[in-house]
């Protein structure tokens, strides 16, 4: 203890390179791990259960929930069951809702004819707002009402951080915090509240991992795209409930697309801009606890739809007033809107889809909610008025402007790929406070988005498939 | 009459905060940590006429430093060497918060056990051998209940005899695999040449392997810090491989 103060940094670096040339990745895990299997031995020894408790059927439970060989398939078969009820639960409800609108639209057309309203009022009001509104409602809310409730049970029964335990692995692989799986949840209600509830990833460089890839799993704006399109063109062959079963498989494989993009672009990130080894943390696995089943389900309806809806037709309210006046203002014989569209089309098409599309897809930064609204409207303003009554009837639409499979795939995957929208884009910049990343969060899901249905339409083309 | 400095660890939502306000009641002052976003607790009490200030560490899973609130808790326990660190632990889940404990024994020989919430287990039907526990991991261990207020005198006792230094304690060491520890045996002997016995040399071996350089950053500063205040420090500085 005589060396001089000058000498400590010295050998300091001295031990720290010692230790270095002899540490290994696996230590931290190692040390880790033999503390915890020495708590449980000394826990074993010393506590003794008298009741057969709750902590016994929790165990229980646990090794077969998050055991390594039936961890993911009980966690895929989960998913598929509540796309299933989802969608075989929304249907119905949805087409009820569609026949009521139509009707209210009728009355209302009747109502403006009566008090002799001038064309244009009719158009902006019935036309694009109150059509507009309508297919959001119709569209949107049995999904959410169903698939709400069954998410909420299952978080609520304490079933959610055994799907981070389980996904921790993937996330480790990728260079990424064990968390983002959680926050990667949250995702699939809105990417907005998800990027703020990065906050629970202490280490910066994991967070940005967290909310550069957050976008990948679709939030409930993007569900109902995906699950209509994926119902009116990928079960098309079948019928009934192998349609739903069918309709359900497809969903899921997006979203599996989705995780599996998001460990990719972690991956690649950790290895280059974002480089660093994962932080370890503890998570903490409550007791399974039966949820309040009433309240839970009353809740989220009431809560997450409600709020969603909300949401929605304040945001596709003016996005579909706006659009009918651009639909419907011409210069020469063509509208403002279709000067857009044709522009667009020829990138469209490259992409396998059209201009119409692309358009919708813009138009819709402010909220993925309205992105079908505008697209239907845009389809709408061309040629005469159609009356969309059932959602079959929707599938006209599509077909007669040029549909394929291949159109409605690439629609969901770009949906499913593309840029967060200006609510999220505005919470990474509020908690990155960075352009540059901000931009970045834009920049790379649209590159992968093009990039990805380019190559499947190519190769769809090139294969003769369509 | 000085105050002796007793530190509350523990996992999350396991009474701690309830413990700290039932010994201290309103002498108790909040602030921050130094240059930290982390709440610090902090207040004094008498217990046979001698003064104790009690810090309440934040509440962690762990210790290796994965955030800022097991930073603190950390570097407080190691760098401020409080005279006794009360491990309070939740009983209904004692194989996690058995792993806290045991990463604390690891850092001081000062440890008691209080584990608390003792009749939540009680109607859980479970019953907990504190005496072989306490023979087993060598350092005091204590049952409370701190919303009922049962127990807290035996654990006042038990810190009170801690800090006069009438308990010696032999604290469990957790055994890691021959591998690791023939690692830790080649650079444990040039980290005591390094930091004496003030700080524990295992734990900050562990610590090189596991490669927690923000730690060796600390220990620089404090060693520094206590060696030669008037040394100039411009070019005294690690090299973080981080």
């Amino acid at each position: 203890m005589n060396s001089p103060s000058a000498a400590i940094p010295e050998s300091l670096n001295n031990l720290i390179s010692r230790a270095t040339s002899l540490s290994d990745a696996q230590i931290e895990d190692e040390i880790a791990e033999s503390i915890y299997r020495t708590s449980r031995e000394l826990s074993r020894e010393a506590v003794i259960y008298t009741g057969a408790g709750e902590q016994d059927r929790t165990e229980k439970l646990d090794r077969i929930l998050t055991s390594p060989i039936w961890g993911y398939p009980i966690m895929l078969i989960m998913l598929g069951v509540i796309f299933w009820f989802t969608i075989a639960g929304a249907n119905v409800p949805s087409s009820m809702l569609a026949e009521t609108f139509a009707r209210v639209e009728g009355w209302l057309t009747a109502l403006f004819m009566a008090i002799g309203a001038p064309g244009w009022l009719h158009g902006i009001l019935v036309h694009g707002l109150f059509r507009g509104t309508a297919w959001v409602v119709s569209v949107m809310l049995p999904p959410m009402a169903i698939f709400f409730p069954i998410f909420y049970l299952l978080e609520n029964y304490g079933y959610l951080p055994r799907v981070a335990f389980n996904m921790d692995r993937l996330f480790k692989w990728a260079g990424a915090h064990g968390k983002q799986s959680l926050t990667m949840a949250m995702g699939f209600g809105c990417n907005a509240a998800a990027v703020m509830s990065t906050r629970i990833i202490e280490s910066p460089r994991e967070r940005m991992l967290a909310i550069l890839t957050n976008n990948f799993v679709p939030c409930n704006g993007r569900w109902p795209t995906l699950i209509l399109l994926a119902s009116l063109f990928m079960a098309a062959g079948f019928a009934g409930s192998s349609a739903t079963l069918v309709t359900a498989l497809i969903l899921m494989g997006m979203v599996l697309f989705g995780v599996l993009v998001t460990l990719l672009v972690s991956w690649t990130l950790s290895k280059t801009a974002l480089r660093g080894v994962p932080t370890h943390y503890t998570l903490e696995l409550p007791p399974y606890r039966r949820p309040k089943i009433l309240n839970t389900v009353i809740r989220a309806s009431l809560d997450k739809s409600w709020n969603v809806l909300k949401r929605a037709v304040i945001v596709a309210a003016p996005a579909s007033i706006i659009t009918w006046i651009f639909a419907n203002i011409y210069i020469g014989d063509t509208s403002i809107f279709m000067y857009f569209v044709n522009f667009l089309d020829p990138f469209g098409q490259l992409l396998g889809m059209d201009g119409f599309i692309i358009a919708a897809f813009i138009l819709g930064l402010p909220a993925n909610e309205i992105v079908i609204p505008i697209l239907l409207m845009g389809y709408l303003s061309q040629g005469a008025m159609l009356e969309i009554d059932s959602l079959s009837e929707l599938k006209h639409i599509f077909v007669n402007q040029g549909w394929t499979w291949l159109t409605a795939l690439n629609m969901m995957l770009f949906s499913l790929l593309h840029y967060p929208c200006g609510t999220t884009l505005f919470n990474i910049y509020q908690e990155t406070k960075s352009a540059k990343w901000t931009f970045m969060a834009f920049a790379i899901p649209t590159t992968i988005a093009v990039g990805v249905t380019l190559i499947t339409a190519t190769l769809a083309r090139s294969l003769g498939w369509v | 009459m000085t105050s002796y400095r007793v530190a509350l660890a523990g996992n999350p939502n396991t009474g701690k905060s309830t413990l700290f306000n039932t010994l201290t009641g309103l002498k108790q002052h909040t602030g921050n940590w130094p240059g930290k976003t982390v709440i610090r607790a902090e207040g004094t009490y008498v217990h046979n006429n001698q003064e104790y200030t009690l810090v309440d560490l934040p509440g962690t899973y762990s210790l290796y430093a994965n955030s800022a609130d097991e930073e603190v808790a950390r570097d407080y326990i190691v760098f401020e060497k409080p005279d006794v660190t009360v491990v309070v632990m939740d009983a209904t889940a004692m194989e996690r918060n058995l792993n806290l404990a045991l990463q604390v024994m690891e850092m001081t020989d000062r440890v008691i056990l209080c584990i608390n919430l003792m009749d939540e287990a009680e109607k859980k039907g479970m019953t907990i051998h504190d005496r072989k526990l306490a023979d087993r991991l060598g350092v005091p261990v204590v049952k409370i209940s701190a919303r009922n207020k049962q127990g807290i005198d035996q654990l006042l006792d038990a810190i009170e005899r801690m800090a006069e230094g009438k308990i010696t304690t032999r604290p469990y060491r957790v055994t890691y695999s021959e591998d690791l520890e023939q690692k830790i045996r080649e650079i444990e002997p040039d980290v005591r040449k390094i930091v004496g016995d003030q700080y524990p040399a295992r734990w900050i071996a562990l610590r090189l392997l596991d490669g927690d350089y923000s730690l060796l950053k600390t220990l620089q500063d404090q060693l520094l810090n206590q060696r030669g205040k008037g040394v100039e420090t411009g070019e005294l500085s690690v090299s973080c491989h981080t």
